[in-house]
This record gives structure tokens, C-alpha cells and sequence, in this order.
């Protein structure tokens, strides 16, 4: 369970608000999905939840706890975090990558080598042939499945994903979105994702919450999104997939 | 040429290892302080900036000057730490070779380690942070890892530019394979000469290829890389250690001396005279040779140097700073009394010989120019004099300048043994020259007269600093020479090792005086 409580953030420098008046709980095993156009304030809002970006006002209550009480290191390595375009290190090999976190928490070695070897085919990845690769010598595709696992290295309940896919083709954006997904099920997990992406939005997600300049607009289910959307933002927004697949099939038929 | 290259040969072991040690303690103590400072540095630029900005300044100073700066310095500060504290070190040779040349070394490490760290993308610190490091682990595990071959980089720089400015370490009186390089061009010994290049260049090269030996074990993870990189480094450190270690375990700290030498042929044959008497009667003797004038004073009065020969001119004049001049006899005494008083060094008198500063032309042109004296040359404003790196910031030059006039003269400076070369092929009309120099006759020039008796006597002296002051067996070893040397064998000695047919070395020169002295 994340609950947010009217959270507000600005950024020394610019003068508006990045987040402001932010109310919003995440049921736990739901899966989330952030989205607005950019500058909206989605991904502050993510980085807030780990305290990567320390809130200006506000609450945010994971599993109960105000995460401003908490240590945010040790509340960093209980949440599973996704950057943008993996942010793997590139000085260390996937098997390395994956166990940071365990390190970090001291597990012993043998524990460590049994969880890469479970999350690489978690991910579906040969841990005989990419365990020892550099970032460098990996696809988009294999870079984000590698992130993946080594946000869930330490078992946490709550995933945080910050446009995992942008960088990726669409067949391989499509492959990923799946195993997430089905991984997110499986695990039991509470995902909030941040995308711009409204197709990727609606395929995923069990709750859309949609924000326009550091304000949630609306949040519910595809379903209602689509049948109610609040204000002529959410409705273009609703609408841009349903526009490219009428053009698709005009197009087909043609 | 084959003597020369045998000769040289045979100093590798001492010179290459004093030179390596020097280096690669420089190298690491350079390495332990850029790396947290260069860290400081990329965190606050409010620090960093001046910090970088005061490391590339100390890059600018000429080598020769940094190190010989460090001299005074650290003189200074071992009385200060002698007075508040009761201890005092060596000012003389490593500690200050090796505080400038760490200077050196830093600035390469420091500015590419600021560089990698600023460089580092900022997506990458911020998934370092997201998977749980604290600030602590990020800089560690992430940050350092990613700049590290950029570092090398500046390591493998520092390294090409420390074991080349450890040859300048020779002056300041730490032995290093600069002593080939200054004894040869001192005594026109271009094997030496070529030696100490290839020599350094060579330990250099060693270096820098083990260092990216390692740079690509790091860069590749290969282990084997690592290691054989690692083995190279020990194995050069090892080599550079042990004639130092067997020499440390052989040696008699109970009779163990320092000779002195200036950095010219009379000195090092004077302290090959020294030297070799000395160790004929059990002393293990070590020299320091190519100290600079004042240092050589210093030095002895600070127990850095046991003995060496000096010039009542020059001891009078840049010491005592006295312009007056009382005669011989008295100058002798009134030097003694005072460096007795002040240093408790023990003046054992003259060696029977002058090595004053004199000013010479080329016969043939002085009798054109129908000049005979230091007055006529103000008659014949055209003329360049050309004198040693020393003479014209000296009160012997101020003496004569004021005395005849002759102050706006141009000049040019030169090495030493480049001045006769100079004068002999027209580029300076008059030089400064030594009288005890055997070359003065050897190429044509006569010594222009001193009419108004500007110059002062430089009488030879030999000194004995404070720890041997009072030392029979040592000063019964030294006292024989005191008025043994007549300035003609003087001039012979000197000529043996200046020639360029038959030369002589410094050692076996001071042998054949040895047997050549008058009583």
C-alpha cells in the first residue's frame, strides 16, 4: 500500500510548482501507471516514494510508515527501482549488477550467486551467457530485463518503474511490457510506473492516474477512463491510441 | 669511450636505485594525496578550483628551482622543529627532492581525477543512490571505478614526468642518474651525458609500459595482466633496492662520512682525494656531489655534509657579506672565528692554492683591442662578457662592475665548461674563469690584471662541519693536505679532466695528485 497525501514539491530556481496538492493510494499488488505529457510531474512524484527527491510538503506512507521517518537508504533498498535506459554500471557485469543490492545488505555469496541465477531466468535471460557481460556488450531489450532483476534482487513489494521502455523498438518494448507485467502478477508486487505512452498505459495498467502541470487530473481504471474521462485533456489523451488504430486499419484496408 | 661507458656502468646500480626510490615514493606519496584531494575537489568547486589552479602554478616553476627551494625551507624548518622539539632531520638530498617532486607529480593525477568524476553520468549516481548506496558507497563502488582509467592516465603522465625531473634532484644533493647527466657535462664527458638520458628515458619507458600493462588488466579484468603488471613494478622497485640494502648492511654507521663537492672538476677531484684517503684509513665514505655554492655551506653546517672545500673569496663575500678586504692572512682568520662562532665547523686552513675569480680574453684579440686590465675594458663599450650561472648576481661581480665601470656591459650566461668554448669562438670577447683552471693556458687567454685590487683572494680552505670538528683519527686522515696542493699541480689536475684527449676521470685524477702532492 502507497499513500500519498497532498505532496507538493518545487525546485529551487523555477518558480512553479513541479508537484503540488497530490492525494493518491496505490492498493497493494495494483499496478499503477503515471502519465502526462512531460514537465507534468510524474516522475518527481515516483522519485518522491524513495525519497531520490526529497518532498517540499506532504506525505507519503509505504506499508504504512511516512517515509520521511525512515532511513532513506535503507528505504531505497526496499523498494525496487527501474531507471530510464536501465542506469546499469557499466564497470560491473550483469551477475554484478543484479547482486548490488544483496551486497549492499551483506548476503553472503552463496545466497547471492542462487538469487542472480533465480532472477536471470526470472527475466529470461541465459545466466551462462549474459551473467558475465558488460552493460555495453547488451540490447536495449537485455539492459532493461537486467534492471528488472536487479530491482527485485532483495524481494521488495513495491516496484517502482520510471519510463522503462522508451529507449526500446516496439516489438522488444512489447516482449518487456509482457514479462513485466506478468512478473508484477506473479510476485505479488505493488507497481507504480511512470510512461508518456497512453497504449502502454492502458495494456498495462490496472488504474491510470493522468497529471497535467504537478496536479492529478484523474485516476481510474482503462475502462472508466475511456467511458468518463474528466476534461478534455484526459479525453485527448484517452483518445490519441484509438486515433492510430482507426488510422491503422484504414490504412490496412486500403 | 669504452673507460667512460665501463665507468658509468659501474655507478648504475647506486644512481639507478637512489633514482627509482626517489621516483616511485614521490609517484606514491603524489598518488595518497591527489586522490582525496582531487575527491574534495570534484564535490566543492569552491575548493576545488583553487586548488587546481595553485597545483598548475607549482607546474610552471622551472624543476631546477622547485627543488632547490625546497632546500632553504625545510633547513629553516629543522631549526624550528630543533628548538621546539629537540630533533632536526636532513634538509639535504630525498626530503627535499621528494616534497617537490611530489608537487610535480600531483597535478596530472589531480586534474584527471576531478575530470573522470565531474564526467560521470549523472543517471549513473542517480541509480547508485536508488539501489540503496550511501554517499560513501556511490564515491567507492561506483564513482572511482568509473574514473580510475583516467586517473591511470594522470598516474602514467605524473610517472614520465617524475622519473625525468629526478635527474635535477642531483644539485640539491640527492644522488639520482642526474649525476651522470651534471658530472658530464661538468667534465665534458658526453658519454656520461648520454648515459643519464638513456638511463632515465629508459626507466621511464619501463614504467610507463607496466603502468598500461595494468591500465589494460584493469580495463579487460584480466587477472594475469594484473599480476605480470605488478610483478614488473616490484621487480624494478626490488632491483632499485638492493645495492641500497647491501651498502645499509655493509656499512659502518660508527665511521660513516659525507664529502662534499661543488659542482665543478677541482671539487670532484678534491673530493676524490678526500674520499680516498679517508677510506684508506676505514672511513665508508659517501659523496654528494653538484651542490650548489651557498648549499654546499649550508649543508655542512647542518651535519648534511662531515668536509668539503670552499673559497675564502666566496665564504667572505656571500656569507659574511663583507666588501672590505683585510689581506689573506686576516680574511683566513676572521672566517675561521666565524664559522667556528655560528657553525662550529673547523676551518683546517688552506690546501697551498687560489681559485680566484679572474677575467680573461683571448690573447690574440686582447693585444688587437690593446687591452690589458679590467681599466681598459670601459674603452670598448661593444664587447659581451660572458660569465657562469653564479658570477653576475655575486658581490665579486658588484665589486669589480663599481670599480671600473664596467656594470652595463652585455652579458651572457653559460654553463661553466661552455664558457671557454664561447670565448674561443668569438661569442663572449671576455669571460669570467677560475684561475686554478688549467684551460686558461691550454686555449690562448690571458687573465686581464686587476689594478685596483677589486677582486678578493679565494684561498682554498678546507672545512670540517661540526660532527667531525673535533675528531683526531678523522682530521688526522684530512690535515696532511693543508698546503700540499701548489696552484700549478692544481692547474694540471684540473686540465686532466677537462682535456678532451687523454682525459681523466675525477677518481683516478685525484689518485695521481695523491701522489703528487708536496709533502
Amino acid at each position: 500500500m502507497i499513500e500519498i497525501l497532498n505532496l507538493s514539491k518545487a525546485y529551487a530556481g523555477s518558480g512553479a510548482q513541479a508537484v503540488s496538492g497530490f492525494n493518491l493510494a496505490v492498493p497493494d499488488g495494483e499496478f499503477l501507471v503515471l502519465i502526462g505529457p512531460s514537465g507534468s510531474g510524474k516522475t518527481t512524484t515516483l522519485n518522491m516514494v524513495n525519497r531520490l527527491v526529497e518532498p517540499d510538503g506532504g506525505e507519503i506512507r509505504v506499508e504504512g510508515h511516512n517515509v520521511l521517518d525512515s532511513d532513506p537508504v535503507t528505504l531505497r533498498r526496499g523498494i525496487g527501482y527501474v531507471f530510464q535506459e536501465a542506469g546499469l554500471f557499466p564497470h560491473m557485469t550483469v551477475a554484478e549488477n543484479i547482486a548490488v543490492t544483496p551486497r549492499l545488505l551483506g548476503w553472503d555469496k552463496p545466497r547471492i550467486a542462487i538469487r542472480v541465477r533465480e532472477l536471470l531466468t526470472m527475466v529470461r535471460l541465459e545466466e551462462g551467457e549474459f551473467g558475465g557481460r558488460f552493460p555495453q556488450e547488451l540490447s536495449g531489450g537485455q539492459r532493461q530485463r537486467v534492471a528488472l532483476a536487479r530491482a527485485l534482487a532483495v524481494r521488495p513489494h513495491i516496484l517502482l518503474l520510471d519510463e522503462p521502455f522508451g529507449a526500446l523498438d516496439p516489438v522488444t518494448r512489447e516482449a518487456v511490457a509482457a514479462d513485466v507485467r506478468e512478473i508484477h502478477h506473479k510476485l505479488g508486487l505493488t507497481t507504480l510506473m511512470v510512461t508518456h505512452d497512453m497504449t502502454e498505459a492502458l495494456l498495462m495498467a490496472d488504474r491510470i492516474a493522468v497529471m497535467r502541470d504537478g496536479r492529478l487530473v484523474q485516476v481510474g481504471t482503462p475502462r472508466e477512463l475511456v467511458a468518463h474521462p474528466a476534461d478534455d485533456f484526459v479525453a485527448q489523451l484517452i483518445e490519441t491510441p484509438r486515433r492510430r488504430a482507426r488510422a491503422l486499419a484504414e490504412t490496412l484496408r486500403a | 669511450m669504452n673507460a667512460s661507458f665501463r665507468e658509468a656502468w659501474a655507478l648504475l646500480p647506486d644512481y639507478l636505485g637512489q633514482h627509482v626510490i626517489l621516483s616511485v615514493s614521490a609517484l606514491l606519496l603524489g598518488v595518497a594525496i591527489s586522490v582525496p584531494l582531487g575527491i574534495i575537489a570534484a564535490r566543492s568547486s569552491r575548493l576545488g578550483t583553487p586548488l587546481l589552479a595553485a597545483v598548475s602554478i607549482v607546474q610552471t616553476i622551472p624543476g631546477l628551482a622547485l627543488l632547490a627551494l625546497f632546500y632553504p625551507l625545510l633547513l629553516a624548518l629543522s631549526v624550528v622543529t630543533q628548538d621546539l622539539f629537540g630533533f632536526s632531520f636532513r634538509a639535504l638530498g630525498f626530503l627535499p627532492a621528494l616534497l617537490a617532486l611530489t608537487l610535480y607529480a600531483m597535478l596530472p593525477i589531480l586534474r584527471n581525477l576531478v575530470t573522470a568524476l565531474a564526467g560521470i553520468d549523472p543517471a549513473i549516481l542517480m541509480a547508485a543512490k536508488g539501489v540503496g548506496m550511501t554517499p560513501r558507497q556511490s564515491l567507492f563502488k561506483v564513482e572511482l571505478p568509473l574514473a580510475a582509467p583516467l586517473v591511470l592516465a594522470g598516474i602514467r603522465t605524473a610517472t614520465v614526468w617524475v622519473v625525468g625531473i629526478t635527474t635535477l634532484s642531483t644539485p640539491i644533493g640527492q644522488t639520482s642518474l642526474g649525476n651522470y647527466i651534471f658530472t658530464g657535462l661538468q667534465i665534458e664527458n658526453w658519454v656520461f651525458v648520454l648515459f643519464g638520458c638513456v638511463a632515465a628515458a629508459a626507466l621511464a619507458l619501463v614504467l610507463d609500459l607496466l603502468l598500461a600493462l595494468a591500465g589494460s588488466g584493469l580495463a579487460t579484468r584480466s587477472r594475469s595482466r594484473l599480476i605480470l603488471a605488478g610483478l614488473g613494478l616490484l621487480a624494478v622497485i626490488a632491483a632499485a633496492l638492493t645495492p641500497e640494502v647491501m651498502q645499509g648492511a655493509s656499512a659502518n654507521p660508527r665511521h660513516s662520512v659525507v664529502i662534499g663537492a661543488k659542482n665543478f672538476d677541482e671539487q670532484y677531484i678534491l673530493a676524490e682525494l678526500m674520499t680516498q684517503r679517508l677510506e684508506r684509513a676505514g672511513f665508508a665514505v659517501t659523496t654528494r656531489s653538484d651542490l650548489g655554492s651557498t648549499i654546499a655551506f649550508r649543508a655542512l653546517g647542518a651535519g648534511d655534509i662531515d668536509a668539503y672545500v670552499d673559497y675564502t673569496g666566496t665564504l667572505w663575500g656571500t656569507l659574511l657579506h663583507r666588501t672590505d678586504m683585510p689581506g689573506r692572512q686576516v680574511m683566513q682568520t676572521e672566517l675561521a672565528g666565524w664559522m667556528a662562532k655560528h657553525y662550529g665547523i673547523a676551518s683546517l686552513g688552506s690546501l697551498g692554492f687560489e681559485n680566484a675569480y679572474i677575467f680573461a680574453m683571448r690573447a690574440d684579440r686582447a693585444k688587437a683591442l690593446g687591452i690589458k686590465s679590467l681599466a681598459d675594458l670601459p674603452a670598448h663599450p661593444e664587447l659581451r662578457i660572458g660569465g657562469d650561472f653564479e658570477i653576475f648576481s655575486r658581490p665579486e661581480w658588484r665589486a669589480v662592475a663599481a670599480a671600473y665601470g664596467i656594470g652595463a656591459m652585455k652579458r651572457r650566461q653559460y654553463q661553466p665548461d661552455f664558457l671557454y668554448r664561447a670565448v674561443t669562438s668569438g661569442d663572449a670577447d671576455v669571460v669570467s674563469a677560475f684561475s686554478s683552471d688549467g684551460r686558461i693556458a691550454r686555449y690562448g687567454l690571458v687573465i686581464l690584471a686587476d689594478p685596483k685590487a677589486a677582486l678578493p683572494p679565494y684561498d682554498a680552505l678546507l672545512l670540517v662541519g661540526p660532527a667531525h670538528a673535533h675528531d683526531a683519527k678523522f682530521l688526522d686522515v684530512l690535515k696532511p693536505l693543508i698546503g700540499s696542493i701548489p696552484l700549478t699541480l692544481m692547474q694540471q689536475a684540473n686540465l686532466m679532466v677537462d682535456r678532451d684527449q687523454d682525459k681523466q676521470t675525477p677518481a683516478a685524477t685525484a689518485a695521481w695528485l695523491d701522489r703528487h702532492l708536496s709533502h
